[in-house]
């Protein structure tokens, strides 16, 4: 059989297919961060904790109240949206006229709080949470054996991620989001009420970040510190892709899936580090990112 | 002749030595002074962390709190896993608090950063959390006592069976550090030993967030045998996506070598049955585990783990050698501790050899199919007991400088 890189090919399709699903969950993550960041200039480092809510409202849905998997993927960003929103009603509101690091401090200091009480009251080894009957199994597609459930969260966050991106490009609310961070004054001055338009989308976002949470459950330990592992990662995929960019938040991230992906297959060791790798070069070259416009 | 006179010589000076410092001494301050020490809030604090802190107080309590009259006092910290702080705090312990005894000690790179200040301050730590073999090996010391299990334990219990069960092609998934090395290192001799080969392995990067990858690439070396050398949620996390990939139907075995109760209770039995592993000790083998779990379970709301059954009952034996030594000195209580053989719930005819490794019996389980399984904490069944002999690296093959050349 021929060899791909040294690498049978069913090898190498595999492991771009994986890449693919996990660049679809950087996709869903960062897509949040970089509409909130484009919207209201915050940076939301309470996202890793937003998304570990997604999946602990989810769990102890489940757990408590026998709310099943379909159920929790609309309840859970609703419930995290909504203390999303009126986290930003009552603390983010009075920063948006104040330095970027003011927000990056009031949301990490946020999320340290939101993990800490969750490690003291559940612990850090992780609840079960298993996959719904309906995904259970997987194909062989003959390269790999495909578990129904990561096909499904390839499927889930492009729907996501492109619906989203639809509605903020293309449609008339998405127009009047872009005006509000264009130019609030003048966007108020035609009847709209700005400081909502806001407020829905931080709570949009934080939506986002606690859907992909729920999706994260079956796969991985729903535990307090799930987001933090993956709150670097996907911020340095919102800067590759340019900060604010929501086109650019979702190509970068499936893009880095794949390169992690391939990186585990030729260099494990270093597949951590390699998106960050990625994050130097870019910022060398293209300093406002791979989709930013240059300022 | 010479070396038997040089002999009884030590013994009597230090007999004189010890029965001295006894009269001398008795308990110091009037209190016998305990500090737990573990990581308390990380990815290890399931394993020990606060429930390991109650199997402690467990200890004192039903020690009537008291020794020889003199009061007994704990104290805790969180070392977060990180040696500087460990042994910082410990040194604060004994230079100002004066601690007598140091137990739990978890991450073994922290415990080899303390068991030096214990050394040169001369006095006791009991390390009941830690895996690395080599605390009682290269950097074993006088004054610490290495009690619950560790990698070389680990490495022969489920190796050998593994092997012996017809898995002799393995594939490790190894945690990229000090420990997983030595884990891979330790595994790999035995299978070699018991006829087997190692067919490939990947060293993944500390807290890998998803394994589908490296258990594609395990999938696709054909070997029998899924070795996991790591830990914590590193094992929760590749035992989950080898479920999901369907590792086992497709006629592949997983082996983990380091897990805990803890553990299987977070994946639940349809994840991990059928694997197989080695531990020191489990709440359900014998009416005296039991009592004691339960007694335990009420306090904290779970059932303990090997290492948390081993802090009680470390605690335990250090507070009766305080009490028939008479005192609270670090020589007299670490001979008294190392000459009494240890019996109770936890181990039978357990005995400290002079590297500072307790040697106890230990055992290969299984974990249970979700259909075998009465209750919630159910979870394993025990297949054979490892003699305490055959568990642990012999002194022949000892770098400890305490017992090198005999």
């Amino acid at each position: 059989m021929a060899e791909l890189l040294g690498f049978p090919p069913q090898v190498l399709f595999g492991q771009l297919l994986i890449g693919l699903i996990n660049g679809s969950f950087y996709a869903l993550l960062s897509l949040g961060l970089a509409i909130i960041f484009g919207l209201l200039n915050i940076i939301n480092f309470a996202h890793g904790a937003q998304y570990m809510l997604g999946a602990f409202v989810a769990w102890l849905g489940l757990k408590f109240l026998g709310v099943n998997y379909w159920v929790s993927l609309i309840l859970a960003p609703l419930v995290v949206a909504a203390i999303g929103i009126a986290l930003e009603k009552t603390l983010l509101r009075r920063l948006y006229k104040e330095d970027h690091l003011y927000g990056l401090l009031l949301t990490f200091g946020l999320a340290l709080m939101i993990e800490g009480s969750f490690v003291h009251f559940f612990g850090v080894s992780g609840q079960p949470y298993s996959v719904p009957q309906a995904l259970t199994g997987g194909n062989n597609l003959g390269f790999m054996f495909l578990p129904t459930y990561r096909a499904w969260i390839i499927v889930a966050s492009l729907v996501i991620c492109f619906g989203t991106w639809y509605m903020i490009e293309r449609t008339k609310l998405g127009a009047y989001l872009r005006a509000g961070t264009e130019n609030p004054q003048l966007l108020q001055a035609f009847g709209i009420n700005v400081p909502l338009l806001i407020t829905l989308t931080y709570g949009y976002g934080v939506a986002l970040a606690a859907f992909a949470g729920v999706l994260a459950a079956p796969i991985y330990s729903v535990s307090p510190v799930m987001g933090s592992n993956l709150l670097i990662v996907v911020f340095a995929v919102v800067v590759i892709g340019g900060m604010g960019s929501i086109m650019g938040a979702i190509v970068t991230g499936l893009l880095m899936g794949l390169i992690e992906g391939l990186t585990k297959v030729f260099y494990p060791e270093a597949s951590t580090t390699v998106i960050f790798l990625v994050m130097i070069v870019v910022l060398l070259v293209r300093p406002a990112g791979l989709f930013g416009k240059e300022a | 002749m010479k070396m038997l006179k040089k002999l009884m010589c030590s013994a009597i000076v230090s007999a004189m030595a010890a029965a001295g410092a006894a009269q001398a001494k008795g308990i110091s301050d009037d209190e016998v002074r305990i500090g737990y020490l573990a990581d308390m809030s990380g990815t290890y604090s399931a394993l020990a962390g606060s429930g390991g802190l109650e199997a402690a107080k467990m200890a004192i309590e039903d020690f009537g709190g008291k020794v020889n009259g003199k009061k007994i006092t704990i104290v805790s910290a969180d070392d977060q896993n990180k040696p500087d702080i460990g042994a910082n705090k410990v040194r604060q312990w004994i230079d100002v608090d004066n601690i007598d005894m140091v137990a739990g000690m978890v991450s073994s790179a922290v415990t080899i950063a303390v068991n030096k200040v214990v050394e040169a301050k001369d006095k006791i730590s009991i390390v009941s959390g830690s895996a690395s073999s080599a605390i009682t090996n290269q950097y074993c010391t006088a004054n610490s006592v290495h009690y619950v299990y560790d990698t070389y334990a680990l490495a022969h219990g489920t190796g050998e069976a593994v092997v012996q069960e017809g898995g002799d092609t393995w594939f490790f998934l190894t945690a990229d550090y000090a420990f997983g090395h030595a884990m891979e290192g330790d595994v790999t001799s035995v299978v070699k030993a018991s006829g087997g080969k190692v067919v490939g392995g990947v060293r993944h990067p500390l807290a890998t967030n998803d394994f589908s990858s490296f258990i594609l690439q395990a999938q696709a070396s054909g070997a029998k045998i899924v070795g996991l050398a790591n830990a914590g949620a590193d094992t929760t996390n590749a035992l989950k996506t080898a479920k999901e990939f369907g590792v086992v139907q497709a006629g592949q075995k997983l082996a983990g070598l380091l897990i805990f109760l803890t553990d299987v209770y977070s994946l639940g039995l349809e994840t991990t049955q059928g694997l197989q592993l080695t531990t020191g000790f489990y709440w359900d083998r014998t009416p005296e585990t039991r009592a004691w779990a339960e007694r335990y379970k009420e306090r904290t709301g779970a059932m303990p783990t090997m290492v948390q059954a081993g802090i009680y009952s470390s605690v335990n034996h250090y507070l009766n050698a305080v009490k028939a030594a008479g005192t609270d000195a670090t020589e007299a209580v670490m001979s008294q501790m190392k000459k009494t053989p240890i019996n109770d719930f936890f181990a039978t005819n357990g005995q400290i050899r002079d590297d500072g490794r307790m040697i106890h019996d230990m055992y290969l389980a299984e974990v249970k199919k979700p259909s075998e399984s009465q209750s919630e904490w159910d979870l394993y069944k025990i297949l054979r007991t490892i003699p305490a002999d055959k568990a642990f690296r012999p002194l022949s093959e000892s770098k400890c400088k305490l017992v090198a050349g005999r």
